[in-house]
């Protein structure tokens, strides 16, 4: 994800988000409305817990054999007349798609939400070869005219306010009115407009795929807004860039997802816009189709038995909106198309957990487990979680700090006896540092801890030695 | 039946009050329980920060302490959700010890079968499901049954309850500043809940909230649900 190098590691990222006052306002209430909705829209459904292990066991099950379905997918999309390309990284997929846009001669193409293409950083190759990427939904939108980047996968300007917005919007998008008011009616009117003689003059498209059906060759869309289906029929040129692990075997397994998706991610019983394309049609819609596979670490994140299951996300970011460490840390601090638990669970994989940053995602949670519950192909978040942070720790840059305090705190834990001197150096100590009852200030990396809080004053006497001196209260 | 007594590394030497508590609850009830000295730490610590292998001694040691019990009770969600989830998965032969693990709440309700234990405790309580309790070993209605049942209890809604309360064991270091934010969060809602004591069942997250408190200058005391239950007229906790 070439975009997002460089990124500090995720404490400090999340320290600059955590005193944004606005920013974390805005983050609390956008999370805040879309959790409760979405909590209604799962109650609806007493069948829930049903569709969500089948959602589960789908995803495995394809995992499992995905070389056979990406094969049956790519034989389908060939019989129904479009071109299957295989892209092992980003590089690879970037140049397919730069080359492909370049062989039409256009040098600006329309582009509806792709996950994929961010990870790439696809906009920035195609200006690197002098063509304009025009995102056309309305939160990219936002996020483009910003020269920001997303910060959440389903709305990726939730860390700005309508205010925010309009200001943009004046002052960076071509012929919006100089009076735009902050209503989102007035907001989306305008964007429409703007975005509405993008469609009409372009030639080329690159769509996102949010699922792909192996036994038909047929892709789908799911979306909002109905962007996505002017990109997928108005121009001639259609490429989709797709991860590899979007394939479904069948098309009857759709009916899962588009239950499962909706309801977890905008909290709707059904999205208002599904688009599916097989191929072409002669007469209707791109007369030229080009599927992208995109793999850019996905069969090494498949090798991994427990780190597999990140596999199975169909990107529906309710994991996001129930976390508490994303509602404060905000997206960006995950240095990734991919923020939020799933973001810190998927990027130190497909990007390997080299890096600092990467090293710091699996750490960036609280291992409170909201995210597993609300994830509907009951994704074991925690679980990856401490499972990368092994390899975090045995691969990752070293912490010789932490090293040797968990080697100090293994050694003193392995035995009663040290551990029962530990606590009475704790206890002879209390006198120097308590107050009140609290302390204060603890040396060392244990400030962090008394930088904000205080922490208990040992007690003069631990459990095992009243137990020791009383019998268990039998003595007084 | 013999019960033994995980007092777990926290509460041991940074809170023995609960685990006095819980002798004292339990005797009260007409069970003894016994504490095996070659106890020390369910190796949560060194799991959930990547230190897997440091954490496997500590795994065995368990095992092998606790063998010999019918029933081991715990007053930490946290540490007997540990047990039950990973030993098994961390070493064979803790797997038939891991589900005579209890914590108090379970072990009074699904274990011993009661729900009223005589408690009396004369304050406005509120009640913060921690994480681990709550998703991991899902302990419902538990705490909040016993509570209820408490002479004296004013049991007042917490706002947002189920969130996390931002310690997270070394998270609590590793991302001090999302770690103390949410504190400070928790610890509004607790003071908009117009408690004046919140209670849990692991002194861990109570240690944060607690601190958090404190250090804003609150007077909400944070008390572990094993010495409000222990609580009666002759003996406030
Ligand atoms: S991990 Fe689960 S909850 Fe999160 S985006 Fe993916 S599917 Fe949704």
């Amino acid at each position: 994800m070439p975009t997002y190098l460089g990124m500090p590691p995720f404490p400090k990222a999340a320290r600059d988000a955590v005193a944004d006052r606005r920013l974390r306002a805005n983050l609390a209430h956008a999370t805040g409305t879309i959790r409760d909705r979405r909590l209604a829209a799962v109650a609806e459904l007493d069948d829930w817990a049903a569709l969500r292990e089948a959602g589960r066991r789908i995803k495995d099950h394809t995992l499992e054999h995905l070389d056979h379905y990406l094969r049956l997918l790519e034989e389908r999309v060939t019989e129904a007349g479009g071109v299957v390309h295989w892209a092992r990284d980003a590089d690879e997929a970037n140049r397919i798609v730069v080359d492909l846009v370049k062989a039409t001669g256009q040098t600006e193409v329309v582009k509806v939400k792709s996950m994929a293409t961010q990870e790439i950083g696809l906009n920035e190759a195609l200006a690197a070869d002098g063509v304009t990427a025009h995102e056309t939904d309305l939160a990219e939108l936002i996020v483009q005219l910003g020269d920001d980047r997303p910060s959440h996968i389903l709305v990726p300007a939730i860390h700005r306010n309508r205010a925010e917005i309009r200001d943009l919007f004046r002052r960076r998008m071509p012929g919006a009115p100089p009076d735009l008011s902050d209503e989102p009616a007035e907001l989306a009117e305008a964007a429409r407009r703007h975005l509405r003689a993008k469609f009409l003059s372009a030639r080329v498209a690159v769509s996102g795929v949010n699922f792909a059906v192996a036994e038909t060759g047929t892709l789908v869309v799911l979306e909002s807004e109905g962007n996505g289906r002017m990109c997928l029929t108005l121009p001639e040129t259609l490429i989709s860039v797709m991860g590899i692990e979007k394939v479904l075997p069948a098309w009857r397994d759709l009916e899962v997802f588009l239950q499962l998706l909706p309801r977890s991610s905008t909290a709707e019983r059904m999205n208002p816009y599904t688009s599916t394309w097989t191929g072409v049609t002669p007469g209707d819609g791109p007369g030229d189709f080009h599927l992208v596979l995109l793999d850019n670490g996905r069969t090494a994140t498949l090798a991994d038995e427990v780190g597999r299951q990140a596999l199975r996300c169909i990107r529906c970011s309710a994991c996001l909106n129930v976390c508490p460490v994303y509602a404060r840390a905000g997206g960006h601090a995950y240095g990734s198309p991919y923020p939020g638990p799933i973001g810190a669970i998927l990027s130190p994989q497909i990007r390997g957990i080299g890096s600092p940053v990467d090293a710091s995602l699996p750490y960036a949670s609280s291992l409170c487990g909201a995210c597993f519950e609300a994830c509907p192909v009951a994704i074991d978040l925690p679980e990856v979680l401490v499972h990368l942070r092994a390899r975090a720790v045995e691969n990752g840059p070293r912490h010789p700090l932490v090293d040797t305090a968990m080697a100090a705190a293994g050694w003193t834990l392995r035995s009663p006896g040290r551990l029962a001197l530990a606590q009475r150096v704790a206890s002879s100590s209390r006198r120097l540092v308590g107050r009140r009852g609290r302390i204060r200030r603890l040396p060392g990396p244990l400030r962090a801890w008394t930088d904000t809080r205080d922490a208990p004053v040992p007690p003069p006497e631990s459990f095992r030695a009243w137990w020791r001196r009383t019998d268990g209260g039998r003595r007084p | 039946m013999r019960i033994a007594l995980f007092i777990t590394c926290l509460n041991d030497t940074l809170f023995p009050d609960t685990g006095r508590a819980v002798v004292r609850l339990l005797a009260r009830l007409g069970h003894d329980v016994e504490f095996p000295e070659a106890q020390t730490c369910c190796g949560q610590m060194h799991l959930n920060t990547g230190y897997r292998r440091r954490c496997a001694p500590l795994v065995r040691g368990f095992a092998e302490t606790f063998a010999p019990y019918d029933a081991v009770v715990t007053p930490s969600a946290s540490c007997a959700a540990m047990v039950r989830d990973w030993h098994p998965r961390i070493d064979p032969r803790a797997a038939p010890v891991a589900p005579k693990v209890h914590e108090l709440t379970e072990f009074l309700v699904d274990v011993l079968g009661v729900i009223d234990v005589g408690a009396h405790y004369p304050h406005r309580v509120a009640y913060h499901p921690t994480c681990h309790s709550l998703r991991m070993l899902k302990v419902g209605e538990r705490p909040l049954r016993l509570l209820r049942a408490v002479d004296g209890l004013d049991l007042v809604e917490l706002p947002d309850a189920d969130e996390c309360c931002g310690f997270g064991g070394t998270f609590a270091l590793k991302n001090a500043d999302v770690s103390s934010a949410m504190g400070v969060d928790k610890a509004a809602a607790v003071r908009a809940s117009g408690a004046d004591v919140v209670c849990a069942a692991d002194n861990s997250c109570l240690m944060h909230i607690g601190g958090t408190l404190t250090r804003n200058g609150s007077g909400v005391r944070t008390v572990h649900l094993a010495e409000i239950l222990a609580a009666t007229r002759e003996g406030p906790s």
